[in-house]
């Protein structure tokens, strides 16, 4: 024997159980030492965008005071928006923030965690890595060390910019606690589901669909107008933001901070005891048995796409049936409010050039559904170079498949599911709406086409993944998702903003009628779909003439290299590990 | 106790209704190589990862360098080093920098033998991992391993992906690493492999262990193959222990239980040997017996 250790082995420090996790925190921050840092700011700057959006909406105290008078009234907003706990701006941020400030923290989170736990566990790294002096409760040690300072630097940035705002340091305190809070809540919470799934994509999906319940759980319990199910919103991390009261009328209620880090503390001790019990690759929902043999319906490259293409695609349709329901049923109430803010009822009308206030927030509903769609249509066709990476692509052009019929079933289930997106937000939204006030009949078709009318701009966003995934494949997929923030934020702020028309014509959601409510003409559509159609082909052509799995120019010079080869770890990794 | 460095007894282990270990034995003492050969599926893996502790036993016994893999799996695994059948690696980091990585992850790694591995495995290590072959990246782990301070060395199926050429380079090493009186468990299902560095040999099939022994051992159960170019035909088929006949003019081939030898060669003789080859059996032989159904259990008739 090699003596360098007895056989009772020198006791590492304090736990065999956590012996490496310093060594494979210093992993994660060499893999993520970019991005997170990117990702924290990018969050902060939406803040700072948010911020200044209230401003111009609400500029003064009696614009926020009408606006707060008549959204307390109002179950289908207290649903969409929460309460709202007093009149300042500080509060009218605190509303709108505490919803999306916790939806980025927790977003970031469960990627951290899941990416380094369950992730690594299914690529098979933790085999390897388990094998070495590295205790069974390290990896996620590590990820939970990362993701809790994660959280407190997004936490200081937040305080930072509201002081920069100059709010109230208390409330400013209270809300950048509180979100940080329900982003460690949701670090326990992805803990726990890294141990229950097998496949790091489950493992998400798990965590963000309590990140659903807990949004309903607080809308339910918010939009009740007696006090029997607003409990509910006490059991929802998002509810524990809001009543946390940040810049509230009555101050804060600063012990409410407290719920995150005890539901955080109990979550991850769970995670541990199951972490410890369990099998390397093992979950607790075990996979069920599939079928023996294919069925008539995979057969081919682009019944091929759709199988693998449709988990996610069912999540989606589910999340804009609910999501756009509830929109729709707002309506109603919506208009009343907006009709009463001069400044929004401007905004509005700009944003919609509609006549009346119901149709622009209808017409704006409608434009929310064609940005989801193309968010959703860019992951499809970016699907490609997913599979191009992780070696899935190979065995199907290998087989009797031509590269463009293999990308062509890819950008059909693009195309196609952002068409059943958008026809599925038209008819929730005008059953939403059309059921209250008994229009159902001319409010759906209405409103599915008003959708529909939505779809060339989407088909031009994945055109434009198309392209970049045959011309730049190496930078598809970080170009293609900048293209769709970018579109999104031109629809966004734009109209308020009153950006000049050169800026706001670069997004093709400008050009495309604006329905409800308006006149249609067929010409936008046509060109849109005749670019769509042409960018299309180009990134088709490249795609024939370029090597596959292409990793990119190798000297892209000194800086540009690494950067380069992190962004491709985040955005390509290898197929089910993101 | 002591001599061995791995002991395995009725280790059973089952994922839901699919029996993986059933009953398993295995023993390896310290510094010898010994091969773990099965086919696909046969529950080498499994074996491996309970051994590391990544996986609970579900019945049976099983020590490690005298202690429990489950329980003390840190500790032990200061003293081992593994390779595991398909290597992961992180795509952005470069393979020099996760060879000092897993070395880290192992407590040490021998500088000066990582450089000579690196040379004679002819891995750049500059490279990042998503551009390794996959050859490349189970050369990242081997030379993880063999750099490693380690008593004892977990290989599963570690040549699937390297060339001949660099075949060689690794039974070398491996060669070596007995030398240095360190333990190797070696699992394939190559019996070249086997063949050219095991001590002993450990065959499982469906999760049991069908045999053990050194590889002159388990000679002693099997067939010779003989094959005879003659003057006459011979007749050999009313000879007990003579098997798989085949007879093309005057050209004999067939497998002979040792006890019937003589006899065969007495006939072969009596029809007039031009040529006469005897081969103990190939690993594979031996192989194919186990893993066909169809077949008689070894010692048969």
């Amino acid at each position: 024997m090699s003596g360098r250790t007895g056989p009772a082995g020198p006791a590492s420090p304090p736990s065999p159980r956590f012996a490496g996790t310093g060594r494979l925190t210093r992993l994660i921050l060499r893999r993520d030492g970019l991005l997170l840092p990117v990702c924290v700011s990018g969050i902060a700057a939406l803040l700072a965008i948010t911020a200044r959006d209230l401003k111009v909406l609400y500029p003064t105290a009696a614009s926020r005071q009408s606006v707060a008078a008549r959204a307390g009234g109002n179950p289908a907003l207290r649903f969409l928006l929460g309460r709202l706990n007093g009149t300042t701006v500080g509060a009218f941020l605190a509303a709108r923030w505490a919803v999306w400030g916790s939806a980025f923290a927790v977003l970031l989170t469960v990627f951290i965690v899941i990416r380094h736990t369950r992730g690594d566990e299914e690529a098979g790294r933790l085999e390897l890595v388990g094998s070495a002096v590295v205790g069974r409760q390290a990896p996620l040690t590590a990820a939970l060390l990362t993701a809790g300072p994660v959280n407190l630097a997004l936490a200081l940035l937040t305080f930072g910019w509201l002081a920069v705002l100059r709010l109230p340091a208390a409330g400013s305190a209270a809300l950048a606690l509180s979100i940080a809070g329900c982003g460690l809540a949701f670090a326990g919470v992805a803990a726990v589901t890294a141990q229950l799934a097998t496949t790091a994509r489950g493992a998400r999906g798990l965590a963000l669909g309590a990140l659903g319940a807990a949004f309903v759980l607080r809308a339910v319990g918010d939009a009740g107008s007696t006090a029997n199910l607003s409990w509910l919103t006490w059991v929802s991390p998002l509810g524990w933001v809001e009543s946390a009261r940040a810049f509230g009328a009555a101050g804060e209620r600063w012990w409410v901070l407290l719920l995150p880090l005890a539901a955080s503390a109990a979550l991850v001790a769970a995670a541990f005891a199951l972490a410890a019990r369990r099998d390397l690759g093992a979950g607790l929902l075990a996979d069920r048995p599939g079928r023996p043999d294919a069925s008539g319906l995979l057969r081919g490259p682009f019944s091929l796409a759709w199988r693998v293409q449709r988990l996610m695609l069912a999540a989606w349709l589910a999340a804009f049936g609910f999501g756009f329901a509830a929109c729709g049923a707002g309506a109603r109430g919506a208009g009343s409010i907006l009709g009463g803010n001069a400044v929004l009822r401007r905004y509005l009308l700009r944003a919609g050039y509609q006549a009346t206030v119901i149709n622009a927030y209808l017409s704006a509903l409608m434009l929310l559904a064609g940005l989801a769609a193309a968010v959703f249509a860019t992951a499809a066709v970016l699907r490609l170079r997913a599979e191009e990476t992780g070696g899935l692509a190979e065995p199907v052009l290998a087989a009797a498949t031509g590269r463009i019929r293999w990308a062509l079933s890819h950008i059909s289930v693009a195309v196609g599911g952002a068409a059943l997106l958008l026809a599925g937000a038209g008819l929730a939204a005008g059953l939403g709406y059309g059921l209250l006030t008994g229009q159902v009949g001319t409010q759906v078709p209405d409103l599915v086409g008003a959708a529909l009318a939505r779809l060339p701009a989407v088909a031009v966003l994945a055109a434009v993944a198309v392209l970049l995934f045959g011309l730049l494949p190496w930078a598809s997929a970080a170009l293609a998702w900048t293209a769709v923030a970018l579109v999104g934020v031109i629809a966004v702020f734009g109209p308020p903003l009153q950006w000049p028309a050169w800026l706001m014509d670069i997004s093709p959601f400008t050009h495309v009628p604006r329905l409800p409510g308006a006149a249609v003409t067929a010409g936008p559509l046509l060109w849109l779909g005749g670019i769509a159609l042409a960018a299309g082909a180009a990134g088709l052509i490249g795609l024939r003439r370029r090597d596959l799995g292409d990793l990119g120019p190798a000297g892209l010079g000194g800086l540009g290299g690494p950067v380069r080869d992190r962004l491709a770890d985040h955005f390509f990794p290898p197929a089910e590990t993101l | 106790m002591g001599n061995e460095a791995l002991r395995a007894a009725g280790l059973t282990k089952r994922y839901g209704r699919v029996v993986a270990l059933d009953g398993l034995d295995l023993e390896v003492g310290t510094g010898e190589v010994h091969a773990f050969l099965g086919p696909n599926g046969a529950g080498k893996t499994t074996t491996i990862r309970i051994l590391l502790g990544l996986l609970r036993k579900d019945g049976g016994e099983v020590s490690l360098l005298g202690r429990d893999p489950w329980r003390d799996a840190v500790g032990l695994h200061r003293r081992l080093a593994y390779v595991p059948g398909d290597v992961t690696l992180w795509p952005a980091l470069t393979g020099g920098e996760i060879i000092d990585l897993l070395g880290d992850l192992r407590g040490g790694l021998d500088q000066a033998r990582r450089r000579e591995l690196t040379e004679r495995f002819s891995l750049d290590p500059t490279r990042k991992a998503r551009a390794y072959s996959r050859g490349n990246r189970q050369k990242v782990a081997l030379i993880a391993a063999l750099a490693s301070r380690a008593e004892l060395l977990l290989l599963d199926e570690p040549t699937a992906g390297l060339d001949p050429l660099m075949e060689a380079v690794f039974r070398d090493c491996v060669a070596a690493q007995r030398r240095e009186g360190r333990t190797v468990l070696l699992s394939s299902h190559l019996l070249a492999e086997a063949e050219a560095l095991a001590d002993r040999v450990t065959i499982i099939r469906a999760g049991q262990t069908v045999e053990t022994g050194t590889l002159a051992a388990l000679r002693h159960l099997t067939r010779i193959s003989v094959e005879a170019e003659l003057a006459r035909p011979a007749v050999l088929d009313d000879l007990p222990g003579v098997h798989e006949l085949s007879v093309t003019g005057t050209t004999v081939r067939c497998q002979v239980d040792r006890a019937a030898l003589d006899e065969v060669t007495g006939r072969l003789h009596q029809a007039g040997i031009r040529a006469l080859t005897c081969r103990p059996p190939a690993l594979e032989e031996l192989f194919l017996r186990y893993y066909t159904p169809e077949r008689s259990a070894p010692g048969g008739g």
